[in-house]
């Protein structure tokens, strides 16, 4: 069977099949909760950009630091954080990541390593040289990894970021998501150079690597090249994964921008249809693939109902945690 | 007891606390080799080394935006922005990423660091280098806010910021660098959300912070020379939290407040304050609360009308003197 005993393996294939498809059916479910009023407030969807989230977080080891934006879903969930939880924090419910008290833009989970998706576009860059700064300081090997979409490589803090961690050789890789929109307008149309993220690399003295972001196999083989640089202590890595975004900017954007025909190309290198042959071609059998995808749905469906029943945040919480003593005095 | 100069407690109270605790790094623009533009931290380079005292490219969000990755992760930075007016390019970590990180993971992170900044006028800088941002930062939920008048209060408060669990706010007055003060020997730790009490009186209360601290002092003592007006001058020091119990025994007390504040009118500190004595101590009061402020104005460069513009002992106390008399302006 061609490829089979490659470098990535099945084991190692199934598993980013696993998390594409909980991706897209948790997104997709996330999705159908808007429609029924069940999502409060705003969401921004990664459907169609699964391959880059099960790629990266594929190639990174527990202890890992991840740091997402708002669109973050995916990222938090290929990190193991489970459906109800993600689901719970979108309805802003008591039995969500952050208790409802961060919504959908700012999904945390700790205990996976998932330290906070951010919602000003581009301050969790320098926030993840941060940690980066900590780990090469204490002698640890963990490495930070930043995702960001195209539009961020156009703010000053993108390059604050990338000149600080190169000049200080620091363990972070900074992962650009261009799907080719920054909101409603065409990354093209606002910057300098045709690869938002690649054509930059150069100014920081980093290589250019722009990939295939719809195909996980890519995603992580590259991935892990950056992590084996990062924890060799020879400093950052800026990856550009080209890939589209299925859905609108956000719930309230139904995407009218795009020409005719673009997202029906696009679908055509939709990242789990071509997952799902390449294990195929692997000589996966069908009836593993097909119990990934029912458990899968068989998950999202008990995660759905545990977050319907779920109470909402209580009022207690409206004033905790303003402040370390968990509090939110700011007077005697 | 040694005298120390402002400037020298600044390094004296990062050292102590680099001293005492692995986890604090510091990073600042031109602080590690130069010893920092004001030469606050001269010496710390040379007695903690290049893996804990580093030079930042001029880069405010990248500072701010590093001290926060290593807080939320486990060190205990202190940032240094040059001067406070840089805040502005930074500000996104003041207003929107410290002060939430607590609350928006409900309590999964949290960020403690300090930032030093040059905060105030008095040194002919002109208007880009000169304000007084301390209301800026007093307005954010979730941040600490200090800014110490006197070489004794640096070490102290500098321990108790790098000591918080919080963000802290550290405003030094760029004025007051030179200025001097005995200062005991042995670690000095003070505490947050404490006002201090530097003249005791029995007229009017006057609140003052940094560098109007010590013109509030030099106004009481010839409002109590020349009007016998006796003032009780309280040094607010902590903006966040904020000793209410002192300044409003102190109003209770003697019936008038006073502010004396360097930043610009609107919304300044004083403002606050001013509207907690309105709504506790309203009955207590036996005049209007006044606040003595910078007009509304940028500041400018030129001496004299930069003189003009930031109160002044004079200027104190014929305010106080006048309205003490019944007068409303």
């Amino acid at each position: 069977m061609k490829g089979k005993n490659d470098d990535i393996g099945a084991d190692k294939r199934l598993e980013m099949y696993r998390l594409q498809v909980e991706i897209r059916d948790c997104e997709k479910r996330a999705y159908d909760l808007f429609l029924q009023n069940l999502v409060k407030g705003t969401s921004h969807l990664s459907l169609g950009q699964e391959a880059i989230a099960a790629g990266v977080a594929s190639a990174m080891q527990p202890g890992d630091l991840s740091f997402c934006t708002y669109r973050g879903h995916a990222h938090t969930l290929a990190r193991g954080v489970p459906m109800e939880k993600v689901l719970g924090e979108l309805m802003q419910r008591d039995n969500g990541l952050m208790r409802g008290k961060g919504g959908s833009m700012h999904l945390t989970s700790i205990e996976h390593g998932v330290m906070g998706s951010y919602a000003i576009i581009g301050a969790h860059l320098p926030i993840a040289c941060g940690a980066a700064w900590r780990a090469q300081y204490l002698g640890k090997t963990d490495v930070s990894v930043c995702f960001f979409g195209d539009g961020t490589t156009n703010i000053g803090a993108f390059h604050e970021a990338l000149n600080f961690a190169v000049i200080w050789k620091l363990p972070v890789i900074f992962v650009c998501e261009n799907n080719l929109y920054m909101e409603y307008t065409p990354i093209s149309e606002v910057t300098a150079v045709p690869h938002p993220a690649g054509d930059r690399a150069a100014a920081y003295g980093l290589d250019r690597i722009v990939i295939d972001g719809n195909d996980a196999d890519v995603v992580y083989r590259t991935m892990q090249a950056a992590f084996t640089r990062a924890r060799a202590g020879e400093g950052p890595s800026l990856v550009e994964c080209l890939t589209y975004r299925h859905s609108g900017h956000s719930r309230a954007d139904p995407a009218k921008y795009r020409p005719a025909g673009e997202l029906e190309e696009w679908l055509k290198r939709d990242p789990v249809k071509i997952y799902r042959a390449r294990l195929a071609e692997f000589g996966i059998a069908e009836a593993a693939i097909a119990a990934i995808e029912q458990e899968s749905r068989r998950k999202l469906d008990l995660a759905t109902e545990a977050c319907k029943a779920a109470p909402m945040p209580p009022v207690e919480l409206l004033t905790t945690d303003v402040y370390a003593d968990g509090g939110w005095a700011w007077r005697n | 007891m040694a005298e120390l100069t402002y400037r020298d407690a600044v390094a004296r109270g990062i050292a102590q606390e680099m001293e005492r605790d692995e986890r604090v790094v510091f990073l600042g623009e031109d602080v590690a080799k130069a010893g920092g533009v004001f030469k606050a931290t001269v010496g710390l380079y040379e007695r903690f080394g290049p893996l804990r005292v580093r030079d930042t490219p001029i880069s405010e969000q990248a500072i701010l935006g590093a001290a926060m990755g290593a807080a939320m992760t486990g060190l205990r930075p202190i940032a240094e922005i040059m001067f406070a007016d840089f805040a502005a390019v930074c500000f996104d970590y003041i207003a929107n990423e410290f002060p939430k990180l607590r609350y928006m993971t409900n309590g999964q992170l949290g960020c403690p660091l300090v930032v030093r900044t040059g905060n105030g006028g008095g040194a002919r800088f002109g208007a880009q280098h000169s304000q007084s941002i301390e209301n800026w930062t007093m307005m954010i939920p979730g941040l600490k806010v200090v800014a110490p008048s006197s070489p004794l209060d640096v070490v102290g408060l500098m321990a108790a910021a790098v000591r918080d669990d919080n963000p802290v706010i550290f405003h030094e007055h760029k004025s007051l660098y030179a200025m001097k003060g005995e200062v005991p020997d042995g670690e000095i730790v003070d505490s947050l959300g404490t006002a201090k009490i530097l003249r005791p009186g029995k007229d009017a209360t006057i609140l003052a912070l940094a560098m109007m601290v010590p013109r509030a002092l030099e106004a009481a003592e010839a409002l109590a020379a020349q009007h016998g007006i006796d003032c009780e001058v309280i040094d607010v020091r902590s903006l966040v939290p904020l000793d209410t119990q002192t300044i409003l025994t102190s109003v209770v007390k003697t019936g008038r407040l006073f502010t004396v504040e360097e930043n610009p009118r609107l919304c300044g500190w004083g403002a606050e304050i001013a509207s907690i004595a309105a709504d506790e101590v309203f009955w207590d009061l036996d005049g209007p609360i006044v606040r003595i402020t910078t007009p509304h104005i940028p500041l400018p460069a030129a001496d004299h009308l930069e003189d003009l513009a930031i109160p002044n002992a004079a200027r104190i106390a014929e305010r106080v003197s006048r309205v003490m008399n019944g007068s409303q302006r």
